[in-house]
């Protein structure tokens, strides 16, 4: 109860302080403190695969992308004339929306929760008999439900290959401009 | 001058922990947290990491940006072959039984190269992704 709220006081202190920060760089290295606090909230759900993910990919990764973008562009936030309520307005109410949502839901570590009655119950009885594999995410991710899994794959690559076909053919017409001038 | 100094022995010492890690998240991840996305990406930091420290001509002696780049689709093939190889031999799309003797053998190897080939597309797409950016910059 007290690591909860802790991570949740942090939590909502660095998402205001990225709000209100005005230097990127400062947003990035907050954005990446966050990321961390959330792979430690998501420890704290036990789920430790997803935490792993998230503090390499969240902390790790974009964190350098987004320090890699920095240095091509200019690192100060424009401020804005006017204040802008409308947005304000849209996130408060998703949020609001969001929370009633969760008022439904059954408590966390339910075990006669809807999600587990399906199809998650199978999974954890057979994955020994089924795979051979103790960990079960491990064995849906990649044996149960290879299918998504092979999306996700190809979501990765396009996506990858999506931003080198930008970069590079920016990289191309920038030389081919020295080479008229 | 000296601070590049702490920074350089520091990375050379830290480096073969990294891909030491790396290989244990992808190797272990059937008995405990981690796969080939997370192993992926750790490997990917290795290489970032050696380019940010030593320059882009070092990590680019180590993984070449051609290499890279035809790793991406090759990661994706390694899984979509798995799966073509149990449509060959009679049974579902990605369906491992078949690929052993046995069918939890099967399985295992299927899990195995499928996490291999998620392991090399996600190395090399976000080892590319930081190559295209860094290129950018100078």
């Amino acid at each position: 109860m007290l690591i909860n709220t802790v991570l949740m006081t942090l939590l909502a202190v660095v998402t205001i302080a990225i709000v209100r920060q005005r230097s990127l760089f400062g947003v990035v290295i907050l954005a990446s403190v966050y990321s961390f606090l959330m792979a430690s909230v998501l420890v704290v759900l036990d789920a430790v695969d997803v935490a792993m993910t998230e503090a390499s990919v969240g902390a790790g990764i974009s964190t350098v992308l987004l320090l890699a973008t920095l240095h091509l562009i200019k690192t100060t936030e424009i401020r804005s004339v006017r204040p802008h309520l409308m947005p304000l307005v849209i996130s408060v109410g998703t949020g609001a929306i969001l929370v009633w949502g969760t008022l439904v839901l059954p408590p966390f570590g339910t075990p006669d929760a809807v999600i587990h009655q399906h199809v998650a119950a199978r999974y954890v009885a057979d994955t020994i008999k089924d795979t051979g594999v103790p960990n079960v995410v491990t064995s849906v991710l990649a044996d149960y439900r290879s299918y998504d899994t092979l999306g996700e794959t190809t979501v990765i690559f396009t996506a990858g290959i999506g931003v080198m076909l930008l970069l590079h053919r920016a990289r191309r017409r920038g030389r081919s401009n020295d080479g008229e001038t | 001058m000296s601070l590049d100094l702490i920074l350089r022995v520091g990375t050379k010492l830290i480096l073969p922990f990294i891909l030491l890690f790396a290989l244990y998240v992808q190797f272990h991840g059937d008995y405990g947290p981690g796969g080939g996305f997370q192993a992926g990406v750790i490997a990917a930091s290795a290489i970032i990491l050696l380019s940010i420290t030593f320059g882009l001509e070092a990590a680019h002696r180590i993984a070449p940006q051609s290499l890279v780049e035809r790793m991406i689709p090759l990661g994706v093939l390694i899984y979509a072959g798995t799966g073509v190889a149990g449509l060959l031999m009679g049974k579902n799309y990605l369906d491992y039984s078949v690929l052993a003797h046995d069918a939890v053998h099967g399985h295992e190897l299927g899990i195995f190269l499928v996490e291999a080939g998620v392991l090399i597309t996600v190395a090399s797409t976000m080892t590319a992704l930081f190559y295209a950016f860094a290129e950018r910059g100078r």
